[in-house]
């Protein structure tokens, strides 16, 4: 990986909760994440590890503790700063692959439309273009986006994000409706990605293997107390927080057994809804 | 044997199923008139297709003596025209208002319980009240075509626009999008086959409307003419207009819905 980073705090996490009504989702989370991880979130559904994405995110907010960028609040809208891949709907129907990177490029720009005319167009076609051909688009230009598989899709949405230079990238769930095949594909883009744009990155996965093998740390959600009258009395925490590399094969059983009975039937949904 | 359910005509059959009750129908019409006519050769009621084409050439082809127009294509043209101008200024005052609501929760606070209001005001009772206020020229036509149809549109627009999944508007919020910017270019190219498909539906409501208006006060019009020749019980002029009007709707629906295809090929299969 890359040789001087700076290791610093980035996000920090001071004893967040979050919860709806009478409903806790989420309690007592405390992490630090440095400049450069790739974290890995994984857990049984409603576990509160999206709710987690979507605080860096800023679309949901703490109702306990404080989530710290750089040591201040993280701003409570989505900004440039963070780039999101969503599951599905993540890229703009009404424009054909290009025009959805030129118009990422577009945005960064302050005017009323974010149209970008004459010299400053060519250079974001010509890096648009650079870019689309880096995650393996390069064919596929002039396409709409109903006219791509899922896992070309999800490749436009990550284009789209990593060429606004976001210093953390959030990923909800990226490759969950794509094939097998096709998602070892889009790991290795992944990294690819990481490694050459320096890329903080969040990917929130219901595949515990995707999260053994991909980053660098893996952090499980999972409830720490439980009342089996009243589910909701007690929100999930991170249980388990690894530097992946470094782990034995029955600790990958142990959490597998933890939440695999809810995420499996997750993904018999996914699968029959597709 | 098939159960009737599973039985699919093929396209000939089809063709010729769509075909059987028009040809019924003009039928009907015709051993009716004959019966009538035969009786009664003054009838007025069931005229014969070639009395109606001899009123319609009358019509279209020579002046009238009275002020030398082509009364049949001067009515066209009026009606077309006030409903043209009515259904843009609809789209127009739709489409903001739609457009702003939906993807603006500030101003959905401020309107929405607004819209929801006028939206049941029934048209045709304000039709005095514009008569009142703007007279009886052609501004009260338009207006209240527009009046009639701009709270519909409105509110499938503003839906419309609802349904654009969030997911699209934060990533672009992620890109560095301004408010202004995704309005511009997220929601509104992405509105814009809704604003057709809503014009489209509205265009009946804007056909009563425009008759309507034109039925109380004109001094032409498509209306205005079906009505005028009512005293005189002049089927063979009323049974014709009918069918144009009819035609006309027909031929607006059917460009729009191909403007439609043409001008956003991506939104039709980008709805699946």
């Amino acid at each position: 990986m890359s040789e001087k980073k700076v290791v610093r705090t980035m996000i920090q996490a001071n004893n967040i909760g979050k919860r709806y009504g009478q409903d806790i989702i989420l309690e007592r989370v405390n992490v630090r994440v440095q400049e450069g991880e790739f974290v890995t979130l994984v857990g049984a559904s409603g576990c509160g590890k999206s709710t987690f994405l979507k605080m860096i995110l800023g679309i949901e907010s703490a109702t306990e503790g404080e989530l710290l960028l750089d040591g201040k609040p993280i701003p409570n809208e989505p900004g440039s700063d963070r780039g999101i891949v969503f599951q599905q709907y993540s890229v703009f129907p009404h424009m054909t692959v290009l025009e959805n990177v030129i118009a990422a490029k577009g945005f960064q720009k302050s005017s009323i439309t974010g149209y970008l005319f004459g010299k400053e167009k060519k250079a974001a076609k010509q890096e648009a273009t650079e870019m689309l051909e880096q995650v393996g688009l390069g064919h596929a230009l002039h396409r709409y986006p109903h006219e791509l598989s899922g896992g070309m899709k999800q490749r436009l949405a990550i284009a789209q994000a990593v060429i606004c230079k976001p210093r953390i990238l959030l990923l909800d769930e990226p490759f969950g409706a794509l094939d097998p095949g096709i998602r070892a594909d889009m790991h290795a883009l992944v990294l690819d990605l990481w490694r050459k744009h320096k890329l903080t990155i969040f990917m929130v996965t219901h595949d515990l293997k995707e999260g053994f093998y991909l980053g660098t740390r893996l952090w499980v959600f999972d409830k720490l107390r439980h009342d089996p009258h009243a589910p909701n009395a007690y929100g999930a925490s991170i249980t388990y927080d690894l530097p992946v590399g470094h782990m034995a094969e029955p600790l990958f059983d142990e959490i597998d057994q933890r939440i695999r009975p809810l995420s499996n039937a997750d993904q018999n949904i996914e699968d029959t809804a597709l | 044997m098939k159960k009737l359910i599973n039985y699919k005509p093929n396209r000939t059959s089809n063709i010729l199923l769509g075909l059987l009750p028009f040809a019924v129908l003009i039928m009907v019409y015709m051993v009716s008139s004959d019966a009538r006519l035969a009786m009664n050769p003054d009838d007025k009621l069931l005229p014969a297709f070639s009395q109606m084409g001899e009123s319609m050439y009358r019509m279209a082809f020579e002046p009238s003596k009275r002020s030398g127009e082509l009364l049949f294509w001067q009515d066209t043209a009026s009606s077309l025209t006030r409903l043209a101008l009515g259904v843009l200024i609809a789209a127009i005052v739709g489409l903001f208002v739609g457009v702003l609501t939906g993807a603006l929760p500030i101003f959905s606070a401020g309107f929405s319980p607004l819209l929801t209001v006028v939206s049941l005001v029934p048209p045709l009772a304000l039709l005095p009240i514009l008569f009142i206020v703007v007279g009886l020229g052609e501004v009260s036509k338009i207006t209240l075509i527009a009046i009639g149809i701009t709270p519909f549109i409105a509110r499938d627009i503003q839906r419309r626009t609802q349904e654009i999944p969030a997911e699209q508007l934060v990533k672009a919020q992620t890109l560095g999008a301004s408010t202004s910017q995704i309005l511009v270019r997220v929601v509104l190219p992405q509105i814009m086959p809704k604003l057709i498909d809503a014009v489209r539906l509205s265009l009946g409501a804007g056909w009563l409307f425009l008759i309507a208006a034109e039925a109380i006060a004109s001094t032409d019009g498509l209306g205005y003419r079906i009505f005028l020749v009512r005293r005189y019980l002049s089927m063979d002029v009323i049974l014709p207009y009918v069918a144009w009007i009819t035609l006309l709707a027909f031929l607006v629906d059917y460009l729009l819905s191909k403007l439609n295809r043409r001008l956003f090929p991506w939104s039709v299969e980008a709805q699946s």
